[in-house]
């Protein structure tokens, strides 16, 4: 039931889930494999663990039993009647995922234009495709709301021009498509002062 | 932004029910998916909810599998199915269906089938390997949303087997123009890294490349990659430790665009993995440490907005600065950065702060003593999670004389915790502590026991019945098998161990007639054990007693059958004999027509024994020969059971087996919670101490020092209260005094603490003899720190000394390499001439403890032929074969009594009235505070000085100095005691210093000393270069009128308050001149709280300990000056900002306010 030693070394997020007050499974994203039963059941003990705890306590938690112990960590961060919760290596940095989960919030605030609880429950796919932009296979891939949200935004044009396209030939379709993966400009802008690494031997 | 985020949250619950409210027409009532929500959200219980989700299931079941349904409804139904699964109904019907519209769909649909395979499938689930194929096809597409797709759901899972049909593929990707999908690319090959690190070898060097790509994300995704590889071998990566460094640099230095910045931080998740990667290259390896040193300061000081983010690099800075090879003076600032963590008013920084301690404890206690007031609040803190931590934290640094209070309050903690988890794990620690420190009650009664003998009996057996009380059943199974080992194998003494069993056997007994019921099964086999085992060592506990409590536990309900079959043993054993027999043949009579096989057997050997009498090697040929039947044997015969007993706890007939499997390298076995401890220490520092380089070692470092056995007892921190031990006298039961005296006469540990400290930071090289020590302490007692303390407060105060007890001389004991006992023996011996030295002066004849003369003896002894033979040598160069001397010396001090005697009684040596009072012994540091001061001009009497330390001494000199504060001036007193008899003609004293300028007034040239006289020449100090410290050096040449020209060389230190002084000025004056300084530095200090007035509180304690001047205080702010000696301004604006005290200095002169700054901190920290 628990992963194998090599899986958890590595991932350094483990599970995102989101549940509201009542323990409501929002969204739920494991970077690990658990059978059906054992996610249920994490996502109980988790809120179970996060919820009776105040509003003016610490924001970190030793993992649970299914969790793994003290190998792991839960992060939470409570929204009126949401709670997001990251679980991570315990090697993982807390304010750094503290912040993250706000990074994740406010890009959710963003691109639904105020997010509420409802956002989540009706477009589940659209929150789990902004998470993959952010976390990928249980890896930090983006901090930064702006690249977030210009990704997403690229994504929903492209779901616009597919619905008004619908009936053309799938060949025009994807030549359409191809043009709308967005760049962001700070590919100009680092120019000369991009970070370089020195003296790599294998380059030399 | 997160207000806004929580306002519409709040406003939410109410939509569900309200269609009119703008939220409303998110809720696309049309949608199939929107009805099944609202059907839920209007169920009442769980069973309806379970109803309908299956009829919805049914439904979505029905739509997959016809024909008719185009892609896009599929989609629709995809996102239905995930909404079910989440909720935690299986559809495992649509998986396959996933899988086709992952293939199948246009790029959206695509996105929702790829979607819902990476939620419902697993890595090996079999439906996978369908997927590959249109993985394959779409990390092809000229579409890049697809190709990133493809990418996304394979560093989610992949099948092990396929990644070559794919490798070539995503390899390529690396190379592709748009770094979103060379930034995928890389995370998919750490997985497949991960997953199959073979198959991903040769492309080692691309990731070389991904680490250079111009683009930072990219270069940020491969850090994940380096993190990886350089966590399994530091080794192989160090030569890429400059680049890192290089990497850091930049980000820190603001290099990256804009758009990396978080909170105007720039990329501060860069920077931590950064850390993470630069503290697994330099841990254990110097050379590499040094090349990151420059770049862990400069992130520690870009550091400085007041953010969370901020916070995490500092917390990450601060891991890597001790875990690297040490550099004091980055030590030094994590130090105090912890100590900002720790003191912070957030909790989430509070509890780092805690976390950090843990992490450093072992390797810096003195931080823990520091911020024990802290920790104890800590201990009290309404969040069980800060709870836990501290226990941790206290739990590193358990030592035999805290052991009891820790346990306390760890059993504390498990009364109220909830947590299975945690539950379990602190148990074990519990059941580690109580184990490991009965063992020690040899060691511990070499200085008087901490408890008495036989109440530290009880407290084990009590402790131990409270973890297996709370530890229930979900404790690790080792532990009660190592306490029942530990009871049955005993100790040392046969009446020790008899009497630790029948405090077993009394509490047992009495746990019983209480109630039993409510005892976890675990605990109840243990109590049957040692029933059966031991209650006949209680002559009068009747058999039947004993029986009838046993049979009673049978009786209940709750009663598992494995305890019962405990139970049933325990009576065999017990009615052995004859004894009992009505008891025990209802109970065997039941049993024998049990259904449990174990229990009937039980019973019927019961029966057996009942019958017939006992005789060794006569048990009843039953065919099950188990290792149960092998242990019920007779208690009278004890001693060939207790062997039985522990073979089969340690299972010895498989020894050879494990030595076997231990020969051929597997790992020896480690009790699970212990696995865990180390799992957890392996996380934190190697705890090897590397050697004297560290600051934080302070005090242990001038343990080394020449003249050790006094600084030793100073630096533990428990000894301060010498004075007050020595005069009790009974000194026999010192480690009673440790617990109870640190709270003595001069206050608690916390506020000595600090002040020992900087006591301790003047004089670092100076030895300091007991009867000085004494006055030192006297001093520190007169200090203004020293207020007398509300109820609540003395209780915290109390739990504070007896929790962090020993801590000190624990770490200086780590750091010898020596066994504990030891120094607590010097400790004694060092002490007890304070007593008499108190009582000196009118003692004529040498009655010094001889023991002390010899140790001292030694010492100089040592110390003299050394200088002798390396005159240029200063004696502090010498410490660490010094130490080991003294060491042996005060081992071996009978051999040279007589030795001590001749010099201690030489009758040439008491000549002179006036000093031999204070001289009993020449080298038993003659001139005594009081005498010396006499001796001060006359000029300087009437003005306060500092206590006047020794500096130096040889055989014929001895050097003490202090300094006196004047109101323009900073005067040096330096008193030369000739010890010898003769005169001296001429003493040539120099001095030299970085930071300071030295005036003299008397030209260098002191003149000549008569035998047994003092000479006082005085120096005028100002500061050059101001240091937190400034140090002079000294060395003192003379000559005898027959013999060769000698020297001593002694340093002193004092810190650079001494040489500050108020200035006066006018607020307007105040503010022409804070604009014209250049040199500044700003900081948030604690704030004394508990003043209705806060601000002028933090003031006045700051005026009243570093004279400085308060110009005006302005609502919430301050302005305060002062001067530097000569004339060097020094200005202060304070501000209350968010309970801090936030402050602003300034100065023209480089480093002034920094120093200040210090004093600052450390002033309202003691405060």
């Amino acid at each position: 039931m628990l992963p194998t030693s090599l899986s958890s070394a590595s991932t350094m997020i483990k599970a995102i889930l989101i549940f509201n007050n009542h323990g409501k499974p929002r969204l739920s994203k494991f970077y690990e494999h658990y059978n059906e039963d054992t996610e249920q059941q994490i996502i109980r003990e988790t809120f179970h663990l996060v919820s009776k705890r105040d509003e003016n306590v610490c924001n970190f938690l030793e993992g649970g039993m299914l969790i793994g112990g003290s190998d792991y960590k839960l992060i939470y961060r409570h929204y009126a009647t949401l709670y997001f919760v990251f679980c991570v290596d315990s090697s993982e940095s807390e304010l750094g995922i503290l912040d993250l989960i706000q990074v994740f919030v406010e890009t959710l605030d963003k691109c639904f234009e105020n997010v509420c609880e409802l956002d989540l429950i009706f477009h589940v796919d659209k929150v789990h495709n902004i998470l993959a932009e952010m976390v990928m296979g249980g890896m930090v891939l983006e901090t930064n709301m702006n690249e977030i949200i210009m990704q997403v935004d690229a994504q929903n044009k492209m779901e616009k021009s597919e619905a008004g396209i619908a009936g053309a030939p799938a060949r025009a379709v994807s030549a359409v498509k191809n043009m709308n993966l967005p760049e962001m400009p700070r590919n100009i802008n680092i120019g000369d002062i991009s970070i370089k690494v020195p003296n790599l031997p294998s380059f030399k | 932004m997160s207000d806004v985020v929580e306002k519409t949250l709040t406003a939410l619950p109410g939509l569900l029910s309200l269609d009119s409210q703008p939220g409303s027409n998110k809720l696309s009532s049309s949608s199939k998916l929107g009805s099944l929500i609202r059907g839920i959200t209007e169920l009442t219980s769980k069973h309806e909810e379970e109803k309908l989700i299956q009829r919805e299931l049914t439904s979505i079941k029905e739509q997959v599998s016809s024909p008719n349904t185009s892609m896009r409804q599929m989609k629709e139904l995809m996102v239905r199915a995930i909404y079910c699964e989440m909720l935690g109904y299986e559809a495992s019907f649509s998986y396959i269906h996933a899988i086709k519209l992952a293939q199948q769909g246009t790029a959206l649909e695509k996105r929702v089938g790829y979607l819902a395979v990476s939620l419902f499938l697993n890595e090996s689930h079999e439906l996978l390997l369908l997927l590959v194929n249109t993985v394959l096809k779409d990390l092809q597409s000229t579409n890049l949303i697809e190709v990133c797709m493809a990418l996304t759901v394979v560093s989610q899972m992949f099948p092990k087997d396929m990644i070559p049909a794919i490798l070539p593929l995503v390899e390529e990707k690396l190379n592709h123009p748009k770094e979103i999908i060379r930034r995928k690319a890389v995370l998919a090959l750490y997985k497949f890294y991960l997953i199959a690190p073979n198959q991903v070898q040769h492309i080692h060097n691309k990731f070389r490349k991904a680490l250079c790509d111009k683009d930072p994300g990219v270069m940020t995704a491969s850090l994940h990659i380096y993190l990886q590889l350089i966590e399994e071998n530091p080794e192989g990566y160090k030569d890429l430790t400059t680049s890192f460094v290089t990497i850091l640099k930049q980000v820190v230095g603001g290099k990256l665009p804009m758009d990396f910045s978080y909170h105007s931080v720039p990329a501060p998740w860069l920077q931590i993995q950064l850390l993470r990667i630069l503290c697994l290259l330099g841990k254990n390896d110097q050379s590499t440490s040094e090349i990151m040193y420059e770049v862990l300061d400069e992130s520690l000081r870009r550091a400085e907005i007041n953010h969370n983010i901020t916070y995490a690099i500092l917390f990450e800075c601060v891991k890597c600065i001790y875990t690297i090879h040490p550099k004091s003076e980055l030590l030094e600032k994590a130090a105090k950065c912890i100590g900002n963590f720790v003191l912070s008013p957030k909790i989430n920084l509070k509890y780092l702060g805690l976390k950090a301690l843990t992490y450093v404890v072992q390797q810096d206690p003195k931080l823990a003593l520091q911020h024990q007031m802290t920790i104890i609040e800590c201990l009290d803190h309404p969040d069980l999670i800060i709870k836990r931590e501290t226990l941790e934290l206290l739990f590193r640094i358990t030592n035999a004389q805290n052991v009891t209070v820790i346990v306390d309050k760890m059993l504390e903690f498990l009364r109220i915790n909830k947590d299975d988890y945690t539950t379990i794990d602190l148990v074990g620690k519990v059941a580690e502590l109580a184990e490991k420190y009965p063992l020690i009650h040899v060691f511990l009664s070499f200085g008087g026991p901490l408890l008495p003998e036989n109440g530290k009996k009880i407290w084990f057996i009590e402790t131990m019945s409270t973890v297996f009380s709370v530890g229930g059943d979900t404790m690790q199974p080792d532990i009660p098998n190592s306490f029942l080992k530990l009871l049955s194998e005993g100790f040392d003494s046969v009446e020790e161990d008899r009497k630790l069993r029948l405090f077993a056997v009394d509490s047992y007994v009495s746990l019983l007639q209480g109630e039993p019921g409510k005892l976890p099964q675990r605990f109840l086999q243990v109590i049957s054990w040692v029933l059966g085992e031991y209650s006949c060592l209680r002559a009068d506990l009747e058999v039947d007693t004993v029986l009838r409590l046993l049979a009673k536990l049978l009786d209940m309900k709750t009663t598992s059958s494995e305890t019962k079959s405990w139970v049933l043993m325990a009576m065999t054993k017990l009615c052995e004999g004859g004894a009992g027999v009505s008891v025990a043949r209802g109970v065997s009579e039941t049993y024998s027509s049990s259904l449990d096989t174990v229990l009937r057997q039980r019973a019927q050997e019961l029966q057996h024994l009942r019958t017939r009498s006992y005789e060794p090697g006569c048990y009843p040929d039953t065919p099950a020969w188990s290792p149960w039947r092998m242990i019920s044997g007779s208690p009278l015969k004890e001693k060939s059971n207790i062997m039985l007993v522990s073979r089969w706890i340690s299972l010895s007939f498989l020894d050879g087996f494990v030595s076997e499997a231990l020969a051929a390298g597997a790992a020896p076995y480690k009790p699970p919670h212990q696995r865990q401890e180390e799992l957890a220490q392996a996380k934190a520092l190697s705890l090897e101490p590397y050697g004297l380089s560290l600051p934080i070692s302070m005090s242990s470092c001038s343990i080394t020092d020449r003249q050790s056995p006094t600084l030793l007892s100073i630096s533990s921190g428990l000894s301060g209260n010498s004075n007050d031990l020595s005069h009790k006298g009974g000194s026999s039961s010192l480690k009673l005094d440790g617990v109870k005296r640190v709270w003595g006469r001069e206050g608690y540990l916390a506020q000595r603490e600090p002040a020992e400290e900087s006591a301790h930071v003047e004089v670092p090289s100076t030895l300091r003899s007991p009867s000085q020590q004494g006055g030192a302490d006297g001093s520190h007692s007169q200090t203004p720190t020293h207020t007398p303390t509300p109820e609540p407060e003395l209780e915290k105060q109390q739990l504070a000394s007896s929790l962090f007890v020993g801590l000190g001389s624990h770490s200086s004991v780590c750091l010898m390499g020596k066994s504990e006992p030891t120094p607590q023996r010097f400790r004694r011996k060092a002490r007890s001439p304070a007593s008499s030295s108190g009582a000196s002066k009118n003692i004529s004849n040498s009655l010094v403890s001889p023991t002390i003369t010899v140790d001292t003896l030694m010492c100089n002894n040592l110390l003299d032929s050394r200088i002798t033979s390396e005159p240029d040598v200063s004696p502090l160069d010498q410490t660490p074969p010094l130490s080991k001397g003294l060491a042996a010396a005060s081992g071996s001090c009978d051999e040279e009594l007589p030795d001590s005697d001749v010099k201690g009684s030489s009758p040439s040596l008491i000549g002179d009235d006036a000093l031999v009072a204070a001289d009993p012994a020449p080298h038993e540091e003659p001139p005594k505070d009081l005498l010396l001061s006499s001796y001060l001009p006359a000029e300087l009497s009437g003005l306060s000085h500092s206590e006047i330390i020794p500096l130096s001494s040889d055989q014929s000199l001895d050097l003490s100095a202090c300094h006196v504060q004047k109101e323009g001036d900073l005067v040096l007193v330096v008193f030369i005691y000739n010890s010898s008899d003769s005169d001296i003609q001429q003493i040539l004293l120099e001095l030299d210093s970085e930071e300071l300028e030295v005036s003299c007034e008397c030209d260098g040239a002191v003149g000549g000393a008569r035998g047994h006289s003092v000479a006082v020449c005085q120096y005028s100090l100002s500061v050059k270069r101001p240091s937190v410290h400034v140090e002079l050096v000294g060395t003192v040449s003379y000559q005898f009128p027959v013999g060769t020209p000698q020297s001593v060389q002694f340093s002193y230190k004092l810190p650079l308050s001494s040489f500050i002084r108020p200035l006066t000025l006018s607020t307007e004056e105040y503010g022409a001149m804070w604009l014209d300084f250049s040199h500044d530095t700003k900081q948030n200090l604690t704030l004394i709280s508990d003043d209705p007035e806060p601000l002028a509180a933090s003031l006045s304690v700051l005026k009243k300990k570093l004279q400085l001047h308060v110009v005006e205080i302005i609502g919430m702010e301050g302005i305060v000056a002062c001067r530097l000696l000569q004339d060097q301004p020094c200005l202060m604006h304070c501000r209350l900002h968010a309970g801090t005290l936030a402050v602003w200095l300034r100065s023209p002169v480089p480093d002034l306010p920094d120093c200040l700054m210090y004093f600052c901190q450390r002033a309202l920290q003691e405060h």
